[in-house]
């Protein structure tokens, strides 16, 4: 199974839509690398440059309600997984999004509002570290260290334990 | 136990429940287009799994960017295509006989209430219009519904919306599926299915219902669903005769997929139309929504009129009514794409084609065009489409471009006048 965690990239907006994470007109591509380079090439969010080492650096990100709204593209979780992201922490997120996420292995963890706010708290250089057995996750930034519960259904656990839903489906189906 | 028609639906396709709170349905109709499907294709044969679990059962449609306007959009619809050969899928839409999925789909027949439907699109959601449970799904969703027919998902709450009251002149179903995200916000159906009920949807044709359940997933929604009833038997008769001694009898049929009396419901909202003003959405979000008066005059560069949404020939009429003996303003590039060949078809033998054509619109082959950016009808940084579309998120039509969603009444009046106008003060259908 995949190490998830790592240095946390904050997108400190509600409503982050799938077209924003990477744009239809990357569609064509009929590889995932070829996303690589877009990731999040038209996100609306002041102050945020896709091109700064803070995205490159990313592997998990952290942000507000109703993540990954909108069109169904999977190429939302695969640019995320092609740039070393494979965690997504959000207050809430829309549904074809969270089950694309764990469809390809991937956590889609959902915090309440108040827990998100100590995770923004944190903010640059903080690093988050999933244990995806215990359903804990921990943000450290500076000396401040901080430990959350979470849960997630049994059926997305056994999802990314199988590496997704493809090798779940054909091994049950 | 009074059941919601989404909980019958899953009652009757339900093949397992591997973990508490997670259904995995068989599938009646998995649909595909060339912009989600390669991929999944790819990998099938990448495994070693190149294989459908019926042939009879997917259904394909090249609709996104068609004719192919590149190598990499031409290589999508060669893979498409040679998997639809090598499995014997008859169900096919090439160019020539293609349309947008959400449109050419149900006018094939293809969707009976009760049914299940995924396709790799958020969009699916418009076949709830019949009474079947549709939902979007991404690339690996699809994937294994064309290897094994089946798809999981966690049992949906329903929000029933009653819609009730007198449509006004010049306010039709896009007006009413727009107040009703406003009220919703984006997120508020998430994992809900949201039944429309009350006397104005039961006037409602199928278009208009395609319409409102079209823009459920706006709402964060699962699926839209309407009640199958004489108007749905109306539509499907030449696709269901021979299973029913009258269209009574398939009526009747239909019924028992209906959400019981005292079925559960997490939210009922009551919205009458009677007093409601055309709508039109501001900003970057389909909830940012205003009464057209609060928003006439500003500026727009092109009016988009087509798409899954409002490209049926309905919306191409309601458009032709406005625009019939007008020209479009000299500042305005105006857009049509008539959802299939059918609705091409059938505008062109109306006169239809010709209003656009004499108002100055340019009238495209069917296709989902200027929707998403990724094909025709791009827009300049800083250019504003008044558009029938359903997202208006920020660069959905093109990179730092702006979209203002309406009705295709709304859409024709802001042609003629260049910047955004009300369709009312053109009396009922555009006859003032």
């Amino acid at each position: 199974m995949k190490e998830f965690g790592g240095k946390v990239l904050f997108l400190d907006r509600s409503d982050i839509n799938t077209d924003e994470i990477i744009p239809a007109k990357y569609l064509t591509e009929i590889s995932k690398d070829a996303l690589k380079p877009h990731m999040l090439e038209d996100l609306k969010l002041v102050g945020f440059d896709p091109r700064s080492p803070g995205v490159a650096d990313a592997r998990v990100i952290v942000t507000r309600a109703n993540f990954g709204c909108g069109s169904s593209r999977e190429h939302a979780p695969w640019v995320f997984e092609m740039n070393h992201i494979n965690v997504v922490i959000a207050s809430s997120f829309a549904r074809i999004f969270r089950q694309n996420m764990f469809n390809c292995g991937m956590l889609a963890i959902e915090l309440p509002e108040s827990a998100i706010d100590r995770l923004f708290s944190h903010k640059e250089g903080a690093k988050v570290s999933v244990d995806f057995q215990g359903n804990k996750l921990t943000i450290e930034s500076g000396k401040r260290k901080e430990t959350f519960d979470y849960s997630i259904s049994e059926f997305d656990m056994a999802l990314v334990r199988a590496g997704g839903w493809v090798d779940f489906a054909d091994a049950r189906y | 136990m009074a059941m919601t028609l989404s909980e019958k639906v899953f009652q009757a396709h339900l093949r397992d429940e591997p973990f508490p709170g997670t259904k995995v349905l068989g599938i009646d109709v998995v649909m595909c287009h060339e912009i989600t499907t390669p991929i999944a294709i790819n990998d099938l044969v990448a495994r070693g799994k190149d294989r459908v679990f019926d042939p009879e059962k997917i259904k394909v449609v090249i609709d996104h960017v068609t004719p192919a306007k590149d190598t990499k959009t031409a290589q999508q619809g060669k893979i498409l295509r040679d998997w639809a050969r090598r499995h014997a899928i008859r169900d096919f839409f090439d160019i020539g006989r293609n349309g947008v999925c959400h449109a050419i789909f149900p006018e094939s027949g293809f969707i009976r209430p009760g049914y299940t439907v995924i396709m790799g699109d958020s969009h699916t959601c418009t076949h709830g219009a019949f009474g079947a449970f549709a939902a979007g799904v991404g690339t690996t969703d699809l994937e294994v519904g064309i290897l094994k027919g089946v798809c999981a998902f966690r049992e949906p709450n329903t929000i029933r919306i009653n819609i009730r009251g007198k449509m006004p002149e010049g306010v039709y179903a896009k007006d009413v599926i727009l107040s009703v995200i406003k009220k919703l916000t984006v997120n508020g159906a998430t994992d809900c299915v949201i039944e429309f009920h009350g006397e104005v949807v039961r006037g409602m044709s199928m278009e208009s219902r395609m319409t409102l359940c079209n823009m459920a997933i706006e709402a964060g929604g699962t699926s839209g669903v309407c009640m199958p009833d004489e108007v749905t038997v109306e539509y499907l008769w030449p696709f269901i005769s021979s299973e029913y001694t009258d269209k009574k009898a398939a009526v009747s049929d239909f019924r028992k997929w209906w959400s019981d009396e005292g079925c559960e419901y997490v939210m009922v909202l009551d919205i009458d139309v009677t007093g409601m003003e055309p709508q039109v959405t501001h900003g970057y979000k389909p909830d940012q929504v205003k009464d057209v008066s609060m928003i006439a005059g500003e500026p727009v560069d092109q009016v988009y009129i087509g798409s899954c949404t409002n490209g049926r020939i309905e919306d191409l009429r309601v458009a032709a009514d406005y625009l019939k003996g007008r020209t479009i303003a000299p500042t305005i590039r105006g857009i049509v794409s008539p959802a299939t060949p059918k609705v091409f078809r059938q505008a062109d033998e109306e006169g239809i084609i010709k209003i656009f054509m004499d108002a100055g619109f340019c009238v495209t082959n069917p296709t989902c065009g200027a929707c998403l950016g990724m094909s025709n009808g791009v827009l300049a940084p800083s250019e504003v489409c008044a558009s029938t579309t359903n997202r208006n998120f920020n660069g959905r039509m093109g990179k730092g471009g702006m979209v203002h969603l309406m009705s295709p009444a709304t859409a024709a009046v802001t042609a003629i006048e260049g910047k955004i106008a009300d369709p009312r003060k053109y009396g009922k259908g555009g006859t003032k």
